[in-house]
């Protein structure tokens, strides 16, 4: 069997036993980027040298008997929204091409430290703001499951890559589902850990409350095993929340028994029935009847509020964006248009010039809701729904252990067809919006192919903060028992 | 407060991109214009809500102060940070006139 194929946890045992070697490893994937990438198009930048040099380093290591992390010499793409000293970093905008970061996230920095070969820098929409990457200066990604679709945004780089087996592990953000729907549209897991779970430390920022970096894997347990590699407390950002790890690797492989009995699921009648396809709707109440059928009880949970989260989602988010974005204003790193003498001139152009129309229209619309005369109309309004929305799941989790949603309304839709109606795009989001408004923990796990075009669709499961261990232990055991039913979901083979 | 209908006109979104140091072009503002009108509109629904006695929530996990020992570490060299800079001189960012010319 082919090492691209292999899970990051068969991958990394046969790593530690000898039997691959790490370059070994990282030369198949760098392979199967020059292989398919010019289809995919899921890397901005790949990190030949030094892939094979972090591998060359490990399986020294190993010979020398070092202990090493569990995840040692696997390959892994990395979202180019973290900076990354060797490597450019462009968070898939114009404003920052060619930049060299003089220095690595701080999950960066956690990956290197583990031996994981980071094989280069997925794409994405421009600073983390879209559904599709449509919204990449670089162009998009193509959904391996059919190259003229979407991959799902932000994070389609990184599932796709995943999908298209160019590695099988990859970093995401998610501010309001830019894991967990990419994941649902390509097949794979995504984890939307608690906010604070993983430092924000070198994370280009898109909406700072709401911003959260998280595991991507084909396999709820590769997922757990990279979460327990990059989560965890760092003094360098001050939101990062100082308590010990969940032990999410353990409730993986409790999961893969498939006992949930005792557990109770909440299904959000608020998330689901119309504005949901058909095949999405149909796989979701399958998923649902498998739960019961692994001993979960499944109760109805409303979430009165949830209505109004993509709502209050749309002021909050251009409003830190407005504010966040500021940064970049052709003085101290990235563009510069020189075009006119004074230097509010020159910001003007360079910021005209450097961003795309999405991030314009997010930076627009949040200045307008920040301005006198509307921010108590607008951004107050929104923060109070915010308040609300977390009410709403204090008293949802107060009556089940997880909720379940569909991940995202659609299966993958075509490229092209929603770029130029932003509130068509924004819709892809509705489920997995209110997890970040709240700031507890989500993932999404493949729950099968919609029967009328045979693309994959995510199961979301969401937990109460730092509850990640019950989520990875459903997750695992929603997996387990669906592939050995129906196998695991693979895309065709991308056409050479 | 917002107008009843067509929550923002094309004027002020000319404006509100001067003010985020945007130098948008007439057809963006076109467009843009139309767009920020439709999304304004859907997204007006928060004011739906009777939430006058509910709290705002800036941040989903409390925020405190986070301190620590004030220490030496080692942070960036001069040659690091001025390493991404569009220009610079003698050790420094250089930049446009920030200044009008009598000041």
């Amino acid at each position: 069997m082919s090492l691209t194929r292999l899970t990051a946890a068969e991958l990394a045992e046969k790593i530690a036993s000898r039997e691959v070697s790490a370059v070994e490893a990282a030369q198949a994937h760098l392979d199967r980027i020059a292989e398919v990438d010019g289809e995919v198009h899921a890397f901005l930048h790949v990190g030949t040298e030094a892939a094979l040099a972090n591998a060359a380093l490990v399986d020294e290591q190993v010979a020398a008997g070092t202990a090493l992390g569990p995840l040692a010499g696997v390959p892994l793409a990395l979202k180019d929204v973290f900076t990354t000293a060797d490597m450019p970093t462009t968070c898939g905008s114009k404003i920052l091409e060619g930049w060299r970061p003089p220095y690595d996230a701080t999950v960066t920095a956690r990956l290197r430290a583990a031996g994981i070969t980071i094989l280069g820098k997925t794409n994405m929409d421009e600073f983390a703001m879209g559904s599709s990457t449509e919204h990449s200066a670089y162009g998009p990604t193509h959904n391996p499951w059919d190259l003229s679709r979407i991959p799902g945004g932000s994070g389609g780089g990184s599932a796709a890559a995943l999908a298209a087996f160019e590695a099988p592990l990859a970093i995401g953000t998610d501010t309001g589902g830019s894991i967990r729907q990419p994941a649902a549209v390509t097949g794979t897991v995504g984890v939307k850990p608690t906010y604070g779970g993983v430092s924000r430390y070198g994370l280009v920022a898109c909406a700072s409350s709401l911003d959260q970096g998280g595991p991507c894997a084909r396999t709820v347990l590769d997922a757990a095993l990279l979460h327990e590699v990059i989560a965890g407390h760092d003094p360098l950002d001050s939101t990062s929340i100082d308590r010990p790890v969940p032990s999410v690797v353990e409730a993986a492989r409790i999961g893969a028994q498939g006992d949930l009995s005792g557990l109770r699921v909440g299904v959000v009648k608020e998330l689901g029935g119309e504005g949901y396809q058909p095949g999405v709707r149909a796989s979701f109440d399958a998923a649902l009847q498998r739960l019961e059928k692994l001993g979960a009880e499944v109760v109805e949970v409303s979430c009165p509020h949830f209505e109004y989260a993509m709502a209050a989602y749309y002021l909050i988010l251009p409003s830190e964006v407005s504010s966040n974005l500021a940064r970049f204003d052709a003085m101290r790193y990235g563009l510069r248009v020189d075009e006119g003498a004074s230097a509010e001139e020159v910001m003007a152009a360079t910021r005209e010039a450097g961003f795309g129309p999405e991030v314009k229209r997010r930076i627009i619309l949040g200045t307008y809701a920040l301005s006198s005369g509307y921010y108590d109309a607008y951004y107050g309004q929104a923060q109070k729904v915010r308040t609300l929305i977390s009410r709403d799941f204090s008293a949802a989790f107060a009556k089940a252990d997880v909720l379940v949603s569909p991940t995202a309304p659609t299966t993958a839709f075509p490229l092209g067809e929603k770029v130029d109606d932003p509130l068509a795009m924004y819709l892809n989001d509705l489920a997995t919006i209110p997890t970040n408004l709240a700031g507890v923990a989500g993932m999404s796990v493949p729950s099968g192919l919609a029967e009328e075009d045979g693309l994959p669709v995510g199961l979301q499961i969401m937990a109460p903060a730092l509850g990640e261990a019950v989520m990875y232990r459903v997750g695992a055991a929603f997996e387990a028992s669906r592939t050995a039913d129906e196998g695991a979901l693979v895309a065709p083979e991308v056409a050479r | 407060m917002p107008s009843e209908s067509g929550a923002i006109s094309r004027d002020e979104v000319a404006h509100l991109a001067r003010l985020a140091r945007l130098a948008v072009t007439e057809t963006e503002l076109d467009t843009f214009a139309g767009q920020l009108d439709v999304i304004l509109g859907s997204v007006a629904r928060v004011g739906e809500v009777a939430a006058e006695d509910i709290p705002p929530t800036s941040h989903a996990v409390p925020l405190e102060n986070v301190f620590r020992p004030d220490e030496l570490r080692p942070g960036l060299s001069q040659e690091q940070a001025l390493s991404g800079a569009p220009a610079a001189e003698e050790g420094r960012f250089r930049v446009p006139r920030i200044l009008g010319e009598e000041a």
